[in-house]
């Protein structure tokens, strides 16, 4: 806990806020927003790269192991790009309007997908560098 | 084509949401330093607590801060603590890393566990920020 991980993370967590609002602003706009796809697609492509990062700490280390690096891009911008709270949000504003099936689907692509995604980031990196 | 205004406008949200979540996750690093490296309990509790912390404030102000709530908040400052804070303070990617090494270590049990009760307490508690906000309005 110093002052550069603070920093670091700072920074990260505002670089993470502002491309999740841009990413979701933008698939909103371009499929609607009867359906939260565009958090589902900054979680789920989120969870790629952290998968991925994972991967690359494990299989290659170096620069991806450091600490300080793991504070900028794991938990400044990944944390700060992906989202449990809209998610939240937008479900519960679904079961809210009645739309109780598109909610439930919500979770279970949330949950479902981000885990997967996370899996193959991991498992594509540790295959390509391992 | 934006006007100036629209510009401005766009610009003022951007900067609410990335120092909202700049601010936000630093409170997410802090929080996992005092629940990890102070008290030394587990890391998948960390990223809980952060995630039920985060959707019970994001609709506890959402609805506080919708046209009939009791706060009048403009577009930016909204986003500065939705979007921005919240968005920040909560993580989809870490409880995602976490349910998969929880996987590979062959865990299915705990893995399963852990992701169904983080999002299920998660959601509960959004609900209860939710009916708190609710229930002040009234």
């Amino acid at each position: 806990m110093t002052f550069a991980a603070c920093a670091l993370v700072l920074i990260g967590g505002f670089l993470g806020g502002i491309s999740r609002f841009f990413l979701s602003g933008l698939v909103g706009r371009s499929v609607g927003e009867t359906f939260p796809w565009g958090t589902l697609a900054v979680n789920v492509s989120g969870a790629l790269a952290i998968g991925a990062f994972a991967g690359a700490a494990r299989s290659v280390g170096g620069v991806f192991s450091a600490e300080l690096v793991r504070d900028l891009i794991v938990v400044g911008l990944f944390g700060g790009y992906t989202t449990v709270s809209s998610f939240c949000l937008q479900t519960l504003n679904l079961a809210l309007d009645g739309e109780r099936r598109l909610a439930a689907f919500n979770i279970v692509a949330s949950a479902a997908l981000c885990v997967l995604a996370v899996a193959l980031g991991f498992l594509a990196v540790v295959r390509v560098a391992g | 084509m934006m006007s100036a205004n629209d510009r401005q406008t766009a610009l003022r949200l951007y900067l609410a949401v990335g120092c909202g979540a700049a601010v936000g996750s630093l409170a997410r690093f802090l929080c996992g330093y005092v629940i990890v490296s102070l008290l030394g309990l587990s890391a998948l509790l960390a990223t809980a607590f952060v995630n039920v912390v985060g959707s019970w404030v994001i609709m506890f102000f959402a609805t506080m801060t919708r046209p009939d709530g009791r706060l009048m908040v403009g577009p930016a400052g909204r986003q500065l603590v939705t979007g921005g804070f919240c968005g920040g303070l909560t993580t989809f990617s870490a409880m995602s890393l976490d349910t998969f090494i929880l996987l590979l270590g062959g865990d299915l049990g705990l893995a399963t566990t852990y992701l169904v009760s983080v999002v299920v307490l998660s959601l509960a508690s959004a609900w209860l920020g939710y009916a708190v906000a609710i229930r002040i309005s009234r």
